[in-house]
């Protein structure tokens, strides 16, 4: 019998390592980093279709930040790179998270209404305010935490909507700039956490493929901290 | 007429049930060989008796009134009723104890994550035989299980429950900062480790100790870098892994044993020695176990033991991705 670790140290194990890249706000900047660790992304700058980009060391697969935690967790892909608000939200799901890239940061943040003040007058009248949101775990996880009782709304496109026109008290939304909400006459509250892109490993590939991964974390982080 | 059955629950047909119940013969064959006798306990046991085990785990459970108002739940894994039976049934064996099992156990899920919440366990319990040669003994019972299922790819995780503790107490973090760590650890969450670590204000070098700590994984050549790193805590758990690993080098089972100094299995009752399976066919593990020298003693027997579990299921399924592999190639 062949030794199975020999195997996991040396061989590629199950062909080329398959890295979930961020489509969306992360995707430029993953890109960047993705580069600067010696990883050719040409052909995802180019405008092609394709989800699957094959390579000799390193398959890039693209998709929705929010989906790279699923396909990480099942094993579908070894490695990715997505935001921690995104693993906060899917606080439950079991990969690995190595390394901290650094870039797209962001704050997730309570918003209500410019000189409003039905945030803290429905918790005082009714004990209970209602949170508009992308992210509901996160939401009531950080209210939970201070001791207030929210009803959270999931809602799927823009969030600073829900105020505006009666939905919700106020919004738990990630920012970046904080334009967004100063077009829609809103206003930062609370400061709940601050969010940057983070490198994931599936459990697996973390141990079966360690020294392909420890490389791929030794050579992002220092492609990111230049 | 369709009726619907829970999410993460499911019915298993003819064509998988005779490919299942060829696994499982296999695997009850290779622990009988080994003088393992199996047993069978209740799905549903008393409450009470079942946190006793493991605090933490009873908030994980299906629970439910019986008709006399007796809070009951399901058994999430096998290893707790099994403590429960030898302390109650071989309380004075005087000689180490052998019990093996197939059973199915229950746990929580959230819903849409592939997770099932009835699931087979495959495993075996060995009481009274302390590290070293406990573990290795079953290392060795579970390497045949893997050979027996065909998964030649299959490899062990060996790591060791106590090291983290140690060292912390070590670098003087209390109880509060250590179980903080420890969550992180257990969860993977590396980036939280360092932020910890730092928050608790140990030196850099400390903190660098900690998470090189965490990422060794790999042959007998990481216990040499682990000592590199110093400390007294991280040589006593080298030392602890060492001698594990020589004896299963002695008796010729090492080769699908990496050692891992970052595997942390966040169930409660883990003592010294903790085990983790992997085959490179599948994103999931397939089992796991260790040392709970501890456990027994909750039931008021004091007795090393040690024992592993494997998901008969996830077995199953690394099973037909290894034959679809090898057919391809």
């Amino acid at each position: 019998m062949t030794s199975g670790v020999a195997a996991a140290h040396s061989a590629k194990v199950d062909g080329p390592l398959k890295l979930a890249v961020p489509r969306g706000a992360l995707f430029g900047e993953t890109l960047d980093a993705l580069d600067g660790a010696g990883i050719d992304t040409a052909e995802l700058r180019g405008d092609s279709r394709s989800l699957i980009f094959p390579g000799e060391e390193i398959t890039l697969v693209t998709m929705r930040p929010s989906d790279v935690p699923t396909y990480v967790e099942a094993g579908a892909a070894d490695v990715g790179i997505t935001g921690k608000d995104v693993l906060l939200e899917q606080g439950d799901r079991a990969v690995y998270e190595l390394l901290d890239l650094g870039f797209g940061r962001c704050r997730m943040v309570l918003a209500g209404r410019v000189g409003d003040t039905s945030l803290g007058e429905s918790q005082r009248r009714l004990g209970m305010t209602r949170i508009a949101t992308k992210y509901p775990r996160i939401a009531e996880q950080y209210f939970e935490a201070s001791g207030r009782q929210i009803e959270a709304i999931e809602v799927k496109g823009s969030v600073e909507l829900a105020p505006l026109i009666g939905l919700a008290d106020g919004i738990v939304d990630l920012v970046a700039t904080g334009r967004t909400l100063e077009e829609n006459d809103l206003e930062v509250r609370e400061e709940i956490v601050v969010c940057t892109a983070r490198f994931v490993a599936n459990r697996v590939a973390h141990k079966l493929r360690a020294a392909e991964v420890d490389d791929l974390v030794a050579r992002l982080r220092k492609a990111t901290e230049e | 007429m369709i009726h619907p059955i829970p999410p993460g629950t499911r019915d298993i047909l003819p064509d998988e049930m005779r490919e299942l119940r060829r696994l499982q013969a296999a695997l009850l064959d290779v622990f009988a060989e080994r003088g393992y006798g199996e047993v069978a306990t209740p799905a549903m046991e008393y409450d009470e008796v079942l946190s006793r085990g493991d605090g933490r785990s009873s908030d994980a459970a299906y629970r439910f009134f019986d008709g006399s108002g007796d809070l009951l739940a399901l058994r999430s894994d096998m290893t707790i009723p099994i403590a429960r039976l030898v302390s109650t049934r071989f309380a004075d064996a005087g000689e180490p104890l052998r019990f093996c099992y197939l059973a199915n156990a229950f746990r929580v899920v959230r819903p849409q994550r592939g997770q099932m919440r009835e699931f087979a366990q495959a495993g075996v319990e060995l009481i009274g035989v302390p590290a070293p040669a406990g573990t290795v003994e079953v290392v060795e019972v579970l390497e045949a299980a893997l050979d027996a299922a065909g998964l030649d790819r299959a490899v062990i995780g060996l790591g060791d429950s106590d090291l983290y503790r140690q060292v912390l107490a070590e670098f003087g973090v209390g109880i509060e900062g250590q179980d903080a760590i420890l969550a992180r650890l257990a969860t993977g969450d590396l980036v939280g480790v360092g932020l910890e670590l730092e928050e608790l204000g140990l030196s850099e070098q400390q903190q660098q100790t900690c998470l090189a700590l965490a990422q060794l994984r790999g042959g007998s050549e990481v216990l040499e870098r682990a000592r590199e790193l110093g400390g007294s805590a991280v040589e006593r758990a080298t030392a602890r892994i060492q001698e594990t690993y020589d004896a299963l080098v002695a008796r010729g089972v090492a080769d699908r044993v990496q050692i891992d100094l970052g595997l942390l299995r966040d169930l409660g009752y883990y003592s010294g020695a903790i085990l983790e399976v992997y085959d490179p066919a599948v994103g999931h593990v397939l089992g796991g176990g260790g040392r709970y020298d501890d456990l027994l003693r909750r039931f008021g027997v004091n007795q090393p033991a040690a024992g592993f579990a494997l998901y008969v299921e996830r077995v199953h399924l690394a099973q037909a991705e290894e034959s679809r592999r090898g057919g391809e190639s």
